[in-house]
């Protein structure tokens, strides 16, 4: 007998107070992950706490594959910070550096201009037709740390769906077959 | 019971914890660093200021750069993201910054820099639909300025951070070429 056949063995000796179990235990680790990502989301006041790196306009800071954890904040936004914003028309968020801030006192708001490391120009070209600057609307959250490779995972995941729902599978089986 | 799925599950979990707690200590262990930078910026030259047709405002500078950043290198370091800044106030405006020189520092031992640059400070005009306007307070004429310059920290793991050094005292011409 080998795990298949134990596994086999678990769901036939399945009775309904198990499955009950075992249909309670599953929405418990789905809702957990869920109650951790809406929570980050009003801790950090962005609408994406993580994010995963896709482009190597940031190398050699960022690469392909890293997380970057954002953080919104009040202090308002200067020269140097790394900051995702949304352009009218695109899907994908960006993540750049800020390098010329103007504010507008009356307004209460912000113009800012930004470039990424490894690009030569700056984003003009990136943003919507006519437009110069990023304003407060724009911007999704600024980046205050940092975790190397891990995006990979979800990299590897939306690109090839089927490791995702063997995966998904498999850790279904496993929340099943086990007793406790 | 015990299947070899439980232990691989049990074992990924472990060192996935164990490495992201590692993680969080190397970049507390930054916060306990104390650099001691050296920086030193200087304006050579101021060029002519001058109104471009499309409104902007642009000014030449010739700036001399020297810095030594060695000790805020850390083994958390991946790499300093170094820039120069003119920095001004105006009533109208606030606070404003332009980015005029950057650099990336991959090694501790490039961090010391001694540049003479020469860079354009360029002031975009606010532009309504087809019209330039070049507003009252958004121009560089007469600005007094500080040159400031900024090293982003950029671990490893971890937590990003940002010190700066700022040398005041600098103004631009009062009238256009």
């Amino acid at each position: 007998m080998g795990a298949y056949g134990d596994a086999v063995a678990a769901i036939k000796a399945t009775n309904f107070r198990h499955i009950a179990l075992q249909a309670i235990s599953l929405g418990m680790i789905v809702t957990s992950a869920l109650i951790i990502w809406k929570g980050l989301m009003c801790f950090t006041g962005s609408e994406s706490p993580v994010v995963v790196v896709l482009s190597g306009s940031m190398e050699p800071g960022f690469r392909r594959g890293d997380i970057l954890f954002l953080h919104m904040g009040k202090a308002p936004i200067r020269a140097g910070e790394i900051v995702v914003f949304h352009v009218e028309g695109r899907d994908i968020p960006i993540v750049h550096r800020v390098i010329k801030v103007h504010e507008n006192v009356e307004k209460g708001d912000f113009e800012v201009l930004t470039k990424g490391d490894n690009n030569t120009g700056d984003d003009r070209l990136l943003y919507a037709q006519n437009q110069l600057w990023l304003q407060r609307q724009h911007i999704m959250g600024r980046a205050v740390g940092f975790l190397p490779y891990v995006g990979w995972v979800t990299i590897i995941m939306t690109e090839n769906p089927y490791i995702k729902y063997f995966l998904i599978g498999a850790l279904g089986l496993l929340v099943i077959t086990s007793k406790e | 019971m015990y299947s070899w799925i439980l232990r691989v599950n049990t074992v990924l979990t472990l060192s996935v914890t164990v490495l992201a707690a590692l993680c969080a200590v190397a970049s507390m262990t930054d916060g306990l660093h104390r650099p001691s930078p050296a920086v030193e910026l200087k304006v050579l030259n101021v060029g002519p200021l001058e109104r471009l047709r499309n409104g902007d405002d642009r000014i030449a500078l010739t700036l001399s750069i020297k810095a030594d950043l060695e000790s805020v290198f850390t083994w958390n370091t991946k790499q300093l993201f170094v820039f120069v800044a003119a920095e001004y106030w105006s009533p109208e405006e606030g606070f404003n910054q332009i980015s005029l020189w950057d650099t990336i520092i991959e090694k501790k031992e490039n961090a010391k820099i001694d540049q003479q640059i020469k860079s354009k400070m360029l002031r975009k005009a606010t532009r309504v639909g087809y019209f330039t306007y070049p507003f009252q307070g958004k121009d560089l004429r007469g600005r007094d300025f500080n040159l400031t310059m900024y090293w982003n920290v950029m671990p490893i793991s971890g937590a990003f951070f940002t010190d700066k050094a700022v040398v005041p005292g600098f103004q631009l011409p009062i009238s256009y070429n």
